[in-house]
């Protein structure tokens, strides 16, 4: 309201309904008749590792020497049924992601990367590459619904298999690569035409339900000698029960990931209103492993919104056994650098908030198949990057187990982590900072 | 010709027998006896080698083949032969759903009925069932020829990328994306020769060609009623 005759004036008073993001939504859905599609994960705030502390050393609790005294970072993946468990170095692992949606440069640096730390990466929809087979000293290879690109060959020269169900951007959705990114060599590992919109499927064309992919599981045994560890991975809707039926199902390793985990290209709507932030979906999945006594026989690996190590320190706090990185990964390699701004503002975005994946223009050449931008990575600079980036991630977790006084990442517990929010404790299942109070636990 | 009876023989001795035969390998034929339904039976076989199961048999029967000849004496479970990449299947009686899901490569013979989802997301295998086809069939198919003899369920060739159908009896109903399409001499020739290799008399002039409409191939806002 105003009125130019009193002394009295009052701004202009935007909705926190209606915000900007929400009317520019309704805008663009009125001029295009279509949803938004982007890639990453939700970039709203929801509860997160941001909301736990650690409590450190005290006069009960006695810390390690930083630069003295040995912290055990290094995981062992796939002790249950596989005759060869892989071991990582470090807990982080690369998380699966195609070419295809990523360029062949870009796979190829993850691999460096990875490589050089001793963890692993991951293929996705797709298939395997060659560069980045090569590249990578451990390499998972995705069995996923669409099956693009699957064949026996590259299965048998995995270090392992991981059986996606889901994925924490869309769980319950399959994936999309649209026209734009279908290059002849795309098109062919995947068996499609060029430049036509490709459908990921969202369930396995072959197996439903626990009781198939017990005998699935079976059958990728049986076609690998029962060597490689077999990973099932799921977005985080019901992680108790999800993770209790993926060790039913024969699973050496569980894979959780949460709504901040990124994705290619989902519509908007997908990846902010569906699906778990990790955060409420560790402990579920802890409890199912507990309850099955299967904690760190099946190993956990979490992910959805991995930074930095107190992420990490925080996740295996809760009882993950590692982390998986995606779009911090991609960060690391050169995504979003603000070098690129100019290229950044021709797309009608800014550094740091790039998120159209999916058209295949990405100015840091890594979310793209067009070969002049793909050739602005150079797999072995992004390679290193990723290197230092996972070598500062777990020097910083190592900082944190220390001082909570643990001589290994897996010795940290839930006991070294207080909540900043009610719901951040209830989430986590640990007491809410200066107090003993652990909301939904029993008691008011 | 060697015989292994599965109630003396495991299942994880005999694939992995079977698996690690040389390129070379002159013991060619084999026979596997009293399976009883067991899954993942004749997987990832890799040589050009020849195995009958003799009795009914589980789920994903000869799974990824590359290069066998499996034969089925009896009624398989699902996903027979799924992601085979070359070699031939054949299936003396009944299949049951997935037959052939994403299979890239090779021979499936159904000579009895398939269920639900035959070919799904196929991408290149050459499909021939004697029989019938249940609902679903050929979903999202990417590339290869499905072939029934019999009648093909509702929804037969949703959402099909380039595959081709042929369908000699009645179609339920086609699935979003798939129409009835001309077949021209180059189609009737290739279905004659599927039909051969398959060891199924039939005449090609009685079948009908299905294919993609590629309306959908790119999304449009207009086609949304259709997804």
């Amino acid at each position: 309201m105003s009125a130019s005759n009193t002394p009295f004036y009052t701004p202009p008073r935007f909705s926190a309904t209606f915000d900007q993001h929400a009317i520019a939504e309704i805008h663009r859905a009125a001029a295009t008749g279509i949803y938004d599609i982007r890639g990453g994960g939700t970039k709203r705030r929801v509860p997160h590792f941001d909301d736990l502390l650690f409590l450190g050393a005290s006069i009960s609790r006695y810390p390690l020497e930083g630069y003295r005294e040995k912290c055990g970072t290094n995981v062992v993946l796939g002790t249950r049924f596989a005759k060869k468990p892989i071991e990582l170095k470090i807990p982080v692992t690369i998380a699966g992601m195609s070419f295809g949606a990523l360029s062949g440069p870009a796979k190829e640096a993850l691999g460096r990367g990875a490589s050089k730390m001793g963890t692993s990466t991951t293929t996705g929809d797709g298939g395997m590459t060659p560069e980045e087979r090569g590249q990578s000293s451990i390499l998972v290879y995705q069995y996923l619904p669409s099956r693009y690109g699957m064949n026996p060959n590259d299965l048998r020269k995995a270090d392992a298999i991981e059986v996606v169900v889901g994925q924490g951007a869309k769980p319950g959705g399959g994936g999309m690569l649209l026209g734009q990114k279908i290059s002849d060599r795309v098109a062919k590992m995947r068996n499609l035409p060029k430049g036509i919109d490709q459908r990921s499927a969202c369930r396995h064309p072959d197996w439903t339900g626990p009781d198939d992919l017990t005998i699935k599981i079976q059958e990728l045994r049986e076609i690998t000698n029962w060597e490689k560890p077999i990973y099932v991975k799921v977005g985080a809707t019901r992680p108790y029960f999800d993770t209790a039926l993926a060790v039913k199902s024969g699973a050496d390793v569980v894979v959780l990931d949460g709504m901040q985990g990124g994705t290619a290209a989902t519509q908007e709507v997908f990846i902010e209103h569906v699906g778990l932030p990790i955060l409420a979906a560790i402990r579920p999945a802890v409890k199912a492993l507990q309850d099955l006594d299967m904690h760190r026989k099946v190993q956990l690996i979490v992910s959805g919104g991995i930074r930095n190590g107190a992420d990490v320190a925080k996740a295996l706090a809760l009882g993950a056994d590692a982390v998986a990185i995606g779009t911090a990964a991609l960060i690391a390699l050169g995504d979003n650098d603000p070098h690129w701004e100019a290229e950044y503002q021709k797309l009608g975005t800014t550094a740091g908030a790039y998120d159209d994946w999916h058209e295949g223009r990405d100015p840091a050449g890594i979310t793209t198949q067009d070969p002049e931008l793909a050739a602005r990575l150079d797999p072995v600079k992004a390679g290193r990057r990723l290197a230092n980036y996972l070598a500062v991630m777990t020097m910083e977790a190592q900082i944190i187990a220390r001082a909570c006084g643990k001589s290994h990442l897996h010795n940290l517990e839930p006991e070294d982590l207080v909540a900043l929010t009610v719901e951040s404790a209830a989430m986590a299942g640990v007491p809410l900072a200066g107090t003993s109070w652990i909301p939904g636990q029993g008691g008011y | 010709m060697h015989e292994i009876d599965l109630t003396k023989t495991p299942l994880r001795e005999v694939n992995q027998r079977l698996q690690t035969l040389p390129p070379d390998t002159n013991e060619r034929v084999w026979k596997l006896t009293n399976l009883h339904g067991e899954h993942a039976c004749a997987v990832g076989l890799t040589q050009p080698i020849e195995v009958h199961i003799d009795g009914h048999i589980g789920y994903y029967c000869a799974g990824m083949n590359q290069e066998a000849t499996v034969v089925i004496h009896g009624q398989c479970g699902i996903g027979v032969a799924e992601n085979m990449m070359s070699g031939e299947v054949r299936v003396k009686g009944n299949a049951s759903s997935a037959a052939g899901a994403t299979a890239q490569g090779g021979l499936l013979v159904i000579e009895g009925d398939a269920g639900t989802r035959c070919g799904i997301s196929m991408k290149g295998v050459d499909i021939v069932v004697k029989g019938s086809v249940g609902a679903m069939s050929a979903f999202m198919a990417q590339s290869g020829s499905l072939v029934v003899c019999g009648d093909a369920g509702s929804s037969l060739g949703d959402s099909i990328y380039e595959a081709r159908l042929y369908v000699q009896g009645k179609v339920e109903s086609l699935g979003s994306d798939c129409i009835e399409k001309k077949m021209t001499p180059h189609h009737l020739a290739k279905l004659e020769r599927l039909l051969k290799s398959a060891g199924i008399d039939a005449d090609p002039r009685n079948f009908k060609r299905y294919g993609s409409a590629r309306r959908l191939y790119n999304f449009h806002v207009d086609n949304v009623d259709s997804y």
